[in-house]
């Protein structure tokens, strides 16, 4: 279906950003992905495009475009390119806008013109071995010592890992209050803040997630993002935007992976005809083309809606469940379509698989999503 | 656990905001709504067992304005746009009223006469249809014609200054209580194929149009669907539609509104997934088991969420398609994907509802178990979803 026109201007950008993930990203996945990292260089050469943090302020190096679909277009165009593992939207939109939000002047100075260059790179710690959704179990934790803060503790699972030279890693204050939890600035350097192994992974071979280990690390009283205490309700605030970008990333994946099986399909004869005149693989990708255009009208609005900074959480929760799901069953079924082919790693499919399966776990699993959405309507 | 007696009961509250509905529009809703819970609603179980509405529900509507929104004032409408029409068909959802065939009545019929009827055809018709005078059918599907309409048997042979009209016609909504029906038959002599059809229009009264008694059908128990036997009809020259340059132009008529007739059917979807989800929703609150709602077992609260979402997602859909409708803009093959996918979703999510209601969902007086019956259409009509399916991998 066609969707509701992006401006003229828009239009422009997104081919801009074609040009670049084209020409600057897409040749070097490969090395990438044997690499399981990519290089520096790429975070540098968005932000000399100004594809980083586009939203932020504009004496920072930001454009002060808060328009979401500017991000749209960036990580529609980050997946078509065929390879998902350049988490530069993590970087600029997932984790530099608590910074924008909750920092302070001096930190916005001190930090953000390197973000938005991509000198620096940033990471977010939550999760531990014992703590994913819930967040509340966390057992990192820092103590107050006067003059800076002693943080202990250790980070799994966490996306540019490897790469990150600032991340800001989330500790419980309180031992007393399991939700009172402060988010604290860690730079590379500090004095016992250590990176485990790139954790080897089903899929996103290209994108470095790691083990992070805090032993007495010297925080200074500067570092600390927002207010102590209050480090659990930062995390909250932008769920609902996470769980969107997650959506948008989602919807032009399985997009993608229905694109290049219906070059499949058309090529490969089988008992005499080309596969795509089989009715079951006509019906097959009839049904995945439905749920994208699904998935997309219901996200589409979903942005609508967030640019009016209207985007309730069941909402956020509602399209990530279904646009993550559509993105699943149309990796297997367009697996299927290739037959033993699509098993081969030579063929865009077999990675496709791959990469798409962490997208029902990561941002809240499908399971939290649902619990999210019956809250609204039960509760 | 005492029967759900009253069938009605109203949406959540919806999730994205419906930018296209506007005040006017909510308060015509709620005239609808009215205008259900005291005419229909309370007399629906007796039309389901004589197996068609009351004749006089059409002209109650008519005179309450309800009907053919669209129809442009010279011809006695309100020249409404389709929201309108869109808040008709979810209120008669809504309600359970499956037995109301106003859509195909003022959504379908009407406008064939509005975008083809001659000047004089629309002045005769369209004024009788708006008050209810009138009872609008058309006549296309055959034993053995549903979506390959080039099959189709019927025929008009030309006799003097009329046409002789033989065939018979089945699955026709509105058809026992019809007055007017426009038919598709083919010319006797002309070419096979698609392009020999045209459409007529042919009063129920006329001699050798004979109708059978309602057929028993799985769902829509008080809608009147039947088959229509034409035997030698004679019908003049002007009832063809348009007049006679249309004559032979009846695929390319049918055709025109394709789209917005498969919104209709995914409009019906979401609002009647809708409608089961919420007498759910107020069934799991109220039902015990193991000494708890059955609401709070995490299988339930699953489950809801599941089709809490699906139908937000069908709904984005059809109000996005409804906007391009308005514009005249929403393509075959994207109303095809509606229309497939939301009465797909409305089975899936009916089906559920059943499940979660146990041996009650089973039982008739539970609005459950009808909106169940009443589904399982919505994959058929319209053109099969696997013909969707067909439209959709062609544009791929």
């Amino acid at each position: 279906m066609q969707r509701k026109p992006f401006d003229p201007e828009m239009e422009l950008f997104r081919d801009q950003a074609r040009r670049f993930f084209q020409n600057e990203i897409r040749p070097h996945s490969e090395k990438w992905r044997e690499a399981g990292i990519v290089d520096r260089e790429a975070f540098l050469k968005a932000g000399e495009q100004g594809f980083l943090c586009m939203w932020a302020d504009e004496k920072y190096g930001g454009a002060g475009i808060s328009d979401f679909r500017y991000e749209q277009i960036l990580i529609e165009e980050n997946v078509y390119h065929g390879d998902p593992g350049f988490f530069m939207t993590v970087h600029s939109r997932l984790i530099a806008p608590y910074l924008g939000t909750f920092g302070t002047e001096e930190q916005k100075d001190r930090f953000f013109p390197d973000i938005i260059s991509g000198k620096k790179i940033l990471a977010v710690a939550m999760t531990e071995p014992g703590a994913g959704s819930d967040i509340a179990g966390t057992k990192t934790r820092a103590e107050d010592k006067g003059d800076h803060w002693l943080l202990n503790g250790s980070k799994t699972y966490i996306s540019n890992g490897i790469l990150a030279d600032i991340v800001f890693v989330a500790a419980k204050t309180d031992p007393d209050k399991p939700h009172a939890m402060t988010l604290f600035i860690v730079e590379r350097g500090m004095e016992g803040f250590e990176r485990g192994r790139n954790l080897k992974k089903m899929g996103l071979k290209a994108q470095d997630t790691a083990e992070l280990f805090f032993h007495n690390v010297k925080v200074p009283k500067s570092n600390v993002l927002g207010t102590v205490g209050k480090g659990f309700y930062h995390l909250m605030h932008a769920l609902a935007e996470e769980r969107l970008l997650s959506a948008a990333g989602n919807v032009p994946a399985a997009r993608a992976a229905v694109n290049v099986t219906r070059e499949f399909v058309r090529d490969r004869i089988l008992f005499g005809q080309p596969l795509s005149k089989m009715q079951n693989t006509r019906f097959k990708l009839a049904e995945l083309d439905t749920e994208i255009e699904m998935a997309q009208c219901f996200l589409d609005r979903c942005v609508e809606v967030h640019n009016e900074g209207k985007l309730s959480a069941e909402d956020a929760a509602r399209i990530k469940l279904f646009a993550s799901e559509v993105y699943g069953r149309a990796v297997d079924e367009c697996l299927q379509l290739h037959g033993g082919a699509g098993y081969m790693d030579e063929y865009p499919i077999c990675r496709m698989y791959q990469d798409e399966r962490i997208n029902r776990i990561f941002a809240g699993t499908s399971e939290i999503m649902k619990e999210i959405v019956a809250r609204s309507i039960l509760d | 656990m005492s029967a759900q007696s009253n069938s009605f009961m109203p949406p959540l509250s919806p999730m994205l905001p419906r930018a296209l509905f506007q005040s006017e529009h909510e308060d015509f809703r709620r005239s609808v709504r009215r205008f259900i819970e005291e005419e229909v609603t309370p007399h629906h179980a007796r039309w389901e067992d004589q197996q068609h509405v009351d004749r006089d529900i059409w002209n109650k509507a008519g005179e309450m304005g309800l009907l053919c929104l669209t129809v442009p004032e010279e011809f006695g409408g309100i020249g409404a746009d389709r929201r309108y029409s869109v808040v008709v068909l979810e209120e008669i959802m809504y309600a359970g009223a499956s037995g109301l065939g106003w859509a195909v009545h003022s959504d379908i019929v009407a406008p064939y006469l509005i975008n083809y009827g001659t000047q004089d055809q629309k002045q005769t018709w369209l004024p009788k249809l708006v008050s209810g005078e009138a009872v609008g059918a058309i006549a296309m599907t055959e034993p053995g014609t549903g979506s390959d309409l080039q099959a189709m048997k019927t025929t008009v042979v030309e006799d003097g200054d009329d046409y002789l009209l033989n065939g018979s016609k089945i699955f026709i909504t509105n058809g026992y209580l019809s007055d007017l029906i426009i038919v598709a038959a083919r010319l006797g002599d002309g070419p096979k194929g698609a392009k020999g059809i045209s459409l007529f229009l042919v009063e129920a009264d006329r001699e050798g149009v004979e109708k059978a008694k309602p057929l028993k059908k799985v769902g829509m128990k008080a809608q009147d669907t039947c088959e229509l036997y034409f035997n030698n009809v004679r019908i003049p020259k002007e009832n063809v539609l348009g007049g006679p340059d249309y004559l032979g132009q009846g695929f390319v008529m049918l055709m025109k509104e394709l789209a917005w007739e498969r919104l209709i059917i995914s409009v019906l979807s979401v609002a009647g997934a809708e409608s089961a989800l919420a007498h759910t929703l107020d069934y799991v609150r109220g039902r015990k088991a193991f000494g708890q709602a059955i609401a709070e077992f995490q299988n339930t609260r699953f489950k809801l969420a599941e089709m809490r979402s699906e139908i937000g997602i069908g709904q984005s859909y059809v109000d996005r398609s409804l906007e391009l409708v308005l514009e005249r803009k929403l393509s075959p093959e994207a109303a095809a994907a509606g229309k497939y996918w939301c009465s797909d979703m409305m089975n899936r999510v009916i089906d559920e509802c059943v499940q979660l209601h146990g041996g009650y969902g089973w039982m008739w007086e539970y609005p459950v178990a009808r909106a169940w019956a009443d589904a399982r259409v919505m994959r058929i009509f319209g053109g099969t979803n696997e013909i969707m399916k067909e439209l959709i991998a062609r544009s791929l």
